[in-house]
C-alpha cells in the first residue's frame, strides 16, 4: 500500500476534471497555477458538455448567481476581476421583507461588492445576448492557463485495472464519455455538481464516497425591463423571510433588465412558488399588477442539505456541490474555497487517499460542521418567525442600526448580511450574536415590540431607494 | 458607474487614500487610472501610476503602519475595496491566496532595485 506522501503528481501527470462548472474550473486553474509555480508539468481536461454561450437551461448551471462580498474579494486578491459584461449587477445593498415591514440594509462600505450574474448566457426567451456567462468566463481563465475542454458528458470512470491484485501505483482511472471513447488519468477531480446520474457510477466504484444529501429548490425569471428595475428593484437583494413552512428563505435579485426569483427550502412543489407568489411582501417588491406567470424562465435544481461524508479517495476528489458545499448560501464561493483546498493537497501533499484526507478532508470537515451551525441558526431563525413581537423587533433593531453610522460589532444589521447574503461563515455570524451590545439591544426591541402592538412602520419604496427608512 | 461594475467610482482627482491615515482594507483598480505619491519635507514625489488590476493600499494589510502614499484618481476611476481582516483570515486558512500579492509585491522590490541602482550609477558617474 502506497505511504502517505508517496503517490504525488509528477511532470506529464494526467488529470481529469469531470464537470466544467465554477468548481472545476476553478480546480482546474489553480491547480495548474500552483502547478506552474512549482515547476510541474501537469495535462488537465476539463470534461463539460454545456455550451454556455447558449441561453436558457442548455447553457445554464442553475442558480442565482450571487457572487459573495468575500468570493468577489477573495478573487480581486487572486488576481481576477469580474468584468462588468459578466456581472449583470453590481449589489450594494438588501432588502429583507417580513410579513410586518421591511427594512433596507447598505453594505458596511457602501460599495457594490456583490455580483448578481448568469452562470449561462441569460433566461430563455433573451433574443440578444448583451453579456458573458460567469461560467464560461472561469471556464476560459481555465483555460488560459492550459486546460483543455473536451465537450463531452462522462458517463463512466472504473480502474484501469483490478484493485485487489494490482497496487495503487501501478492503477489509473479511466474515463468513459458518451461518444464511446475513454482516457486514462492518474487523477481524477470530480465536479458535477449534484444535478447529474453520474454520481451513483461513484458510489459503485467503491470509494467510500457517498453522495450529498440533497432536495429541490426553485428559480424562475422574470423580465422587467430597465425601468420597472431601476424604479422597484435597483442594486439591491431583496430578501424574504416568508411563513410559509417549507421555505427557509427566498430571494429576488436583479440582472440587467430581468430578476431571478429564488426559494430555498426542502422540497420546493409549485404549489409553494404560489403560495409564496401571493405574499403581499413580493406584491410589494414587484410593479404594481406584475404578471407573476410571465415567466421567462424556470427550473427546479436540486441544492445540498448535507455533504459527502468521504469526497475522496485514491487518486480521486469530489469538488463543489458534488463533495462538500456551503448550506443554502455562497456555493460559488464556497466551490472556490474547496478547489483551492483541493488543489493545493494535490500539488503540495500527494493524491492517495490518506493524503486528501489529512488535508483536503480537514478542509470538509470544518466546512460541514460549519453547516450545522447554519442549520442551527436557521432553526432558531424559523422560531422566532412564529412570533410577530420578535420578527418586529428584528426589523426595529437593524431600522435603528441604519439610521446611525455603523458600529465595530455590526449588531443586527451585519448578522442578517452575512447570514443572507452569505459573506461569512455562519460561525461568524454565530460569534456576532454572542456580543453583549446585540443582545442588549436585541431585548430592548422585544421588550418595545411586546408592549407596542403596531407593526414596523414599511418603509416607502422610495425610501428602499435611497436607503433612508 | 456601468450596472454591471463592482467597486466604486472615483472621479478624477479625488483622493481615494491620504498618506498618514490608518487603513482596514487595500484596493484593487477595477477601471481608470489612479497615481500613488509621497509627500516628503514638504515636497511631493509621484511613486507611479496603477491601472486595472493592480493594487494598492496592501502595506496596510500587513503592517501595522499608517498609509504610506496618497493615492488619487487620475481618470474617473473604479477602485474596489479588499477587507483587511477578510483577507487575512482567508490567507490563513488558504496561504497560496497571498501568492499572486507576493509576486506583485516583489515585482515592485525588483522594480525598486533597479531604480535604486540606476541613482547609484548617475550619483558614480557624477562624482
Ligand atoms: C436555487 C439555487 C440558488 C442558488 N443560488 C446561489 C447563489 O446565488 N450564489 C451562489 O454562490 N451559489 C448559489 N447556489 C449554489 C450553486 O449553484 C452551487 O453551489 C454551484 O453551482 C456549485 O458549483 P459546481 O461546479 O460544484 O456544480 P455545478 O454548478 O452544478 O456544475 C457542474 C457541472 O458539471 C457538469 N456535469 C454534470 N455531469 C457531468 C458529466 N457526467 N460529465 C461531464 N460534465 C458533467 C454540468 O454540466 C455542470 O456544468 C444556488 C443553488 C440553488 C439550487
Amino acid at each position: 500500500m502506497a505511504k502517505p506522501g508517496d503517490l504525488k503528481l509528477q511532470d506529464g501527470s494526467r488529470i481529469a476534471v469531470i464537470g466544467g462548472g465554477p468548481a472545476g474550473s476553478f480546480f482546474a486553474y489553480f491547480t495548474l497555477m500552483l502547478a506552474d509555480r512549482v515547476g510541474l508539468d501537469l495535462e488537465v481536461d476539463i470534461y463539460e458538455p454545456r455550451d454556455f454561450s447558449l441561453v436558457g437551461p442548455p447553457g445554464c448551471n442553475m442558480c442565482a448567481g450571487i457572487v459573495s462580498e468575500s468570493l468577489v474579494q477573495n478573487m480581486a486578491a487572486e488576481g481576477i476581476n469580474f468584468p462588468p459584461s459578466v456581472v449583470q449587477r453590481g449589489i450594494d445593498s438588501y432588502v429583507l421583507y417580513m410579513d410586518v415591514g421591511a427594512v433596507r440594509i447598505d453594505s458596511s462600505r457602501r460599495e457594490a461588492r456583490i455580483g448578481a450574474t448568469f452562470r449561462g448566457s441569460g433566461p430563455r426567451d433573451v433574443k440578444d445576448v448583451k453579456w458573458d456567462s460567469l461560467d464560461g468566463y472561469l471556464m476560459n481563465l481555465a483555460r488560459d492557463k492550459g486546460a483543455k475542454h473536451i465537450r463531452a458528458r462522462v458517463n463512466k470512470v472504473e480502474w484501469d485495472a483490478d484493485p485487489a491484485t494490482i497496487p495503487l501505483a501501478e492503477r489509473r482511472l479511466t474515463l468513459k464519455t458518451q461518444d464511446g471513447k475513454s482516457q486514462t488519468y492518474d487523477f481524477v477531480a470530480v465536479t458535477t455538481g449534484v444535478n447529474t446520474a453520474l454520481l451513483k457510477v461513484f458510489q459503485e466504484l467503491n470509494i467510500g464516497y457517498d453522495m450529498p444529501r440533497t432536495t429541490k429548490a426553485h428559480i424562475r425569471e422574470y423580465y422587467l425591463g430597465d425601468q420597472a428595475i431601476e424604479k422597484y428593484i435597483g442594486a439591491s437583494f431583496h430578501a424574504f423571510l416568508p411563513t410559509l413552512p417549507n421555505i427557509e428563505f427566498a430571494a429576488i435579485v436583479p440582472k440587467g433588465e430581468y430578476v431571478t426569483l429564488a426559494l430555498l427550502g426542502e422540497d420546493i412543489d409549485n404549489a409553494t412558488v404560489d403560495a409564496f407568489m401571493a405574499d403581499p411582501a413580493v406584491k410589494q417588491c414587484m410593479p404594481p399588477g406584475f404578471e407573476f406567470d410571465k415567466i421567462a424562465c424556470w427550473c427546479g435544481p436540486r441544492i445540498n442539505l448535507a455533504g459527502s461524508a468521504q469526497p475522496y479517495g485514491d487518486r480521486i476528489v469530489f469538488v463543489g456541490d458534488s463533495g462538500v458545499t456551503r448550506l443554502y448560501k455562497d456555493g460559488i464561493g464556497a466551490a472556490y474555497r474547496a478547489a483551492k483546498a483541493a488543489s493545493t493537497n494535490v500539488v503540495f501533499h500527494g493524491i492517495a487517499r490518506e493524503d486528501l484526507a489529512k488535508h483536503y478532508g480537514a478542509f470538509c470537515r470544518a466546512m460541514e460542521s460549519d453547516n450545522n451551525l447554519g442549520k442551527f441558526m436557521f432553526a432558531v431563525v424559523r422560531q422566532i418567525q412564529r412570533f410577530r413581537f420578535s420578527r418586529r423587533a428584528i426589523l426595529r433593531m437593524a431600522m435603528e442600526e441604519q439610521k446611525r453610522p455603523p458600529t465595530a460589532h455590526g449588531g443586527m444589521s451585519m448578522v442578517l448580511w452575512d447570514m443572507f447574503t452569505g459573506s461569512a461563515p455562519y460561525g461568524d455570524v454565530f460569534k456576532r450574536t454572542l456580543h453583549p451590545v446585540f443582545w442588549s439591544n436585541l431585548a430592548w426591541n422585544m421588550a418595545v415590540c411586546l408592549v407596542g402592538r403596531q407593526d414596523v412602520s414599511r418603509p416607502t419604496q422610495s425610501a428602499l431607494e435611497s436607503g433612508n427608512q | 458607474m456601468d450596472k454591471g461594475a463592482l467597486g466604486k467610482e472615483y472621479e478624477a482627482g479625488t483622493v481615494i487614500v491620504r498618506q498618514g491615515e490608518t487603513g482596514d482594507c487595500m484596493f484593487v483598480v477595477q477601471e481608470g487610472q489612479v497615481a500613488a505619491t509621497i509627500e516628503q519635507d514638504g515636497q511631493e514625489s509621484m511613486l507611479g501610476l496603477l491601472g486595472p488590476g493592480d493594487f494598492f493600499g496592501e502595506m496596510c494589510v500587513f503592517e501595522k503602519q499608517p498609509r504610506g502614499a496618497t493615492v488619487r484618481a487620475l481618470t474617473n476611476a473604479r477602485v474596489l475595496t479588499v477587507d483587511k481582516k477578510g483577507l487575512l483570515r482567508q490567507i490563513t486558512v488558504d496561504p497560496t491566496l497571498a501568492f499572486n500579492l507576493l509576486e506583485k509585491m516583489s515585482a515592485r522590490i525588483r522594480t525598486l532595485n533597479s531604480q535604486v541602482a540606476w541613482m547609484d550609477g548617475e550619483q558614480n558617474l557624477r562624482k
